[in-house]
């Protein structure tokens, strides 16, 4: 699903940063693997390449037999709708739009018209349990319900693969079982995801925890 | 679309001081344009009010006396324009002249009915000389044709003299007057623009003829010009005119004081210059005021799009392309100035409305005549157009720069913004 070879990634300023020096990395269909590192070790450049929200200098990618290099703004924005699913430590919602609406966001950009996109949107929302919030509005959640909203939002369009960067940073521990829970369900039923996080105790509940270091892969645990 | 403006109003109703504050300064943009063009056409229109009894293309040729001696003939003679005159305009000057009118006059005349009586002019007249001069007719009818071939003693009257003569008399078109002892019938009512006690009473060209035995003599020879630009053009026109009257009544080509010319044409162009200057000078003004108002929106439209980087890196991340993103600010710069911009617009035509009933039919007595200083002082729908169209380029000018900056980040980084 995922293919990684020998990516570099420099961030350009008054002192060059490289911080992705040669990472490789394969990924297969329905994997559930956990990216871990220190603050600065690039597990968040690395993310941030895998969903094509930054670009790479050196290397390879594929995602899904899809070849991502040298994409046009528009081209990588039509790739991130289709294929990938975000799940942000900050969840990431807009502030002035309820939670059917936030879910149904990125079917408004595949121009799904309104009455189907607020269906599915419903449809995902009650899958996660939210049936009854759903024309709360985000100031209006709890840490887990918005992190649940964000979850229907990465999945209702059934994404190749979805990223979580510190899903459950921002969540106290027993919401951030449940949130686990949710992703491990996930994971049952046949979904690509990767987690990126400092939390060892997440880490232990995917399959697969890669340990970046200094920029490259340390070591991967199975 | 529904969607993108649903998003729009979302989106503008999420921040409702900054939206007001964007509007305001669109508004009284648009609100000055309106009430200074308004204005503006209320001056202009007083001009004209004011000068209305004068075709702006029409020459006048009157006869003159001659300045320097030529064949023989001593200086002195004083010229009397005829029939060729007008043939000779006709064949060689069709290019430039559209329409010829010759008059004579009869004056030192008493016009009476009953016990009373005023000083008069009969002038000579051939149909059309009312549209030429912009003589309006209030009642019955001008000269026509029938009055010319019958040389029928019809007179034309101002509305004034009307009054004066007929004191009591509420129909006047069908009753006689009496020009030191020729009768005439009255056909027509010509409204007396200036009030000026004008004492000019128009008769058909070809019973003056007759009546005082002119022969082929006429008084002034009237003619509408076109197809002549400019000054230079203008003077070239006049020298030729004049060199092939002189070969007509021999007198030196030269001679600036053989014919008198009356040019209103001239005027006109003066008079038309002004009006330009004056419009554009209140254009420029409300636009001046339209781009403070432009830039108003654009500065809000930038901060709004600060505030908004993190909002549009999250549509970014989810698939929004940049295109979507800058349509959507552009349009939402749209909406707010079109929306705000039309109601400084409708204000402003109100506002020219309520100065069009009150400073509108006040008038000043300068002695001579009353003039008005301030005629409709309204806005025609083309106005209102031009307006609106600026509304939109100026909202979406406003929009694109801040858009564009929107969608120049990464979208990474906007996240984290």
């Amino acid at each position: 699903m995922i293919r990684l070879v020998n990516i570099h990634k420099t961030y350009q300023g008054a002192q060059p940063l490289h911080v992705l020096k040669g990472i490789d990395l394969h990924i297969q269909k329905g994997e559930f693997v956990a990216i871990m590192g220190a603050s600065g070790s690039g597990k968040s450049t690395l993310l941030n390449i895998l969903g094509i929200l930054d670009n790479y200098d050196e290397g390879e990618y594929t995602l899904a037999g899809t070849p991502i290099r040298n994409l046009s703004e528009t081209r990588a924005a039509d790739y991130r709708n289709r294929m990938i699913g975000f799940i942000f430590q900050s969840f990431n919602l807009i502030g002035f739009k309820n939670a059917v609406e936030n879910v149904a966001l990125p079917l408004f950009y595949q121009g799904v018209g309104r009455r189907k996109r607020n269906q599915l949107a419903l449809e995902y929302l009650d899958r996660l349990g939210l049936k009854d919030w759903a024309h709360h509005y985000p100031n209006e959640l709890s840490g887990g319900q918005k992190q649940r909203v964000a979850i229907a939002r990465a999945l209702i369009t059934q994404p190749k693969i979805l990223l979580a960067d510190e899903p459950t940073g921002a969540l106290d521990s027993q919401t951030s079982l449940e949130v686990m829970e949710i992703l491990k369900d996930l994971h049952r039923q046949g979904l690509t995801i990767v987690v990126v996080t400092h939390d060892s105790g997440v880490a232990h509940q995917t399959e697969k925890i890669i340990h970046i270091k200094d920029g490259v892969i340390e070591r991967t645990l199975c | 679309m529904l969607d993108t403006l649903q998003e729009i109003i979302g989106a503008i109703k999420r921040n409702k001081m900054r939206t007001i504050a964007t509007g305001f300064a669109v508004a009284s943009g648009l609100f000055l344009i309106i009430v200074l063009q308004g204005a503006g056409n209320g001056v202009i229109n007083s001009f004209e009010s004011n000068m209305g009894n004068f075709a702006f293309d029409a020459i006048h040729i009157f006869g003159g006396r001659t300045t320097k001696p030529h064949e023989g003939i001593k200086e002195g003679r004083y010229i009397q324009l005829d029939s060729r005159d007008v043939e000779m305009t006709e064949r060689s000057f069709s290019h430039y002249v559209k329409d010829v009118m010759p008059s004579l006059n009869q004056g030192g005349l008493i016009v009476s009915h009953g016990a009373q009586h005023l000083s008069a002019t009969l002038m000579g007249v051939k149909p059309g000389w009312d549209e030429m001069n912009a003589v309006k007719i209030v009642y019955g009818r001008f000269i026509n044709e029938i009055d010319m071939r019958q040389k029928r003693k019809s007179v034309v009257i101002s509305d004034v003299n009307a009054e004066t003569l007929f004191p009591h008399e509420r129909n006047v078109v069908g009753k006689t007057l009496d020009f030191n002892g020729i009768s005439y019938t009255v056909v027509g009512i010509y409204k007396d623009e200036q009030m000026s006690n004008e004492r000019t009473f128009y008769a058909p060209f070809t019973t003056i003829s007759t009546i005082y035995n002119r022969g082929q003599f006429i008084n002034r020879l009237s003619m509408i010009i076109h197809n002549i630009e400019g000054d230079s053009a203008m003077n070239q026109f006049m020298d030729e005119y004049t060199r092939a009257s002189s070969h007509i009544h021999s007198f030196a080509p030269d001679d600036k004081q053989a014919l008198w010319i009356w040019n209103q044409a001239e005027s006109n162009q003066e008079m038309k210059k002004t009006r330009r200057i004056l419009h554009t000078a209140f254009w420029i003004l409300g636009l001046l005021t339209l781009v403070s108002g432009v830039v108003g929106v654009s500065n809000i439209m930038l901060i709004s799009v600060k505030e908004r980087t993190r909002e549009f890196g999250i549509r970014r991340a989810i698939g929004a392309r940049p295109w979507s993103i800058v349509r959507m600010v552009m349009a939402e710069s749209v909406v707010i100035t079109a929306f705000f911009g039309y109601i400084g617009m409708l204000l402003g035509v109100f506002f020219c409305e309520y100065m069009d009933s009150t400073v509108g039919n006040q008038t000043m007595d300068i002695g001579v005549f009353q003039a008005k200083y301030f005629v409709n002082p309204t806005v025609d729908l083309s106005t209102c157009l031009t307006a609106t169209v600026i509304i939109i380029v100026a909202g979406v000018l406003a929009g694109l720069f801040p858009a564009l900056g929107a969608v120049k980040v990464k979208p990474i980084d906007a996240l984290r913004g």
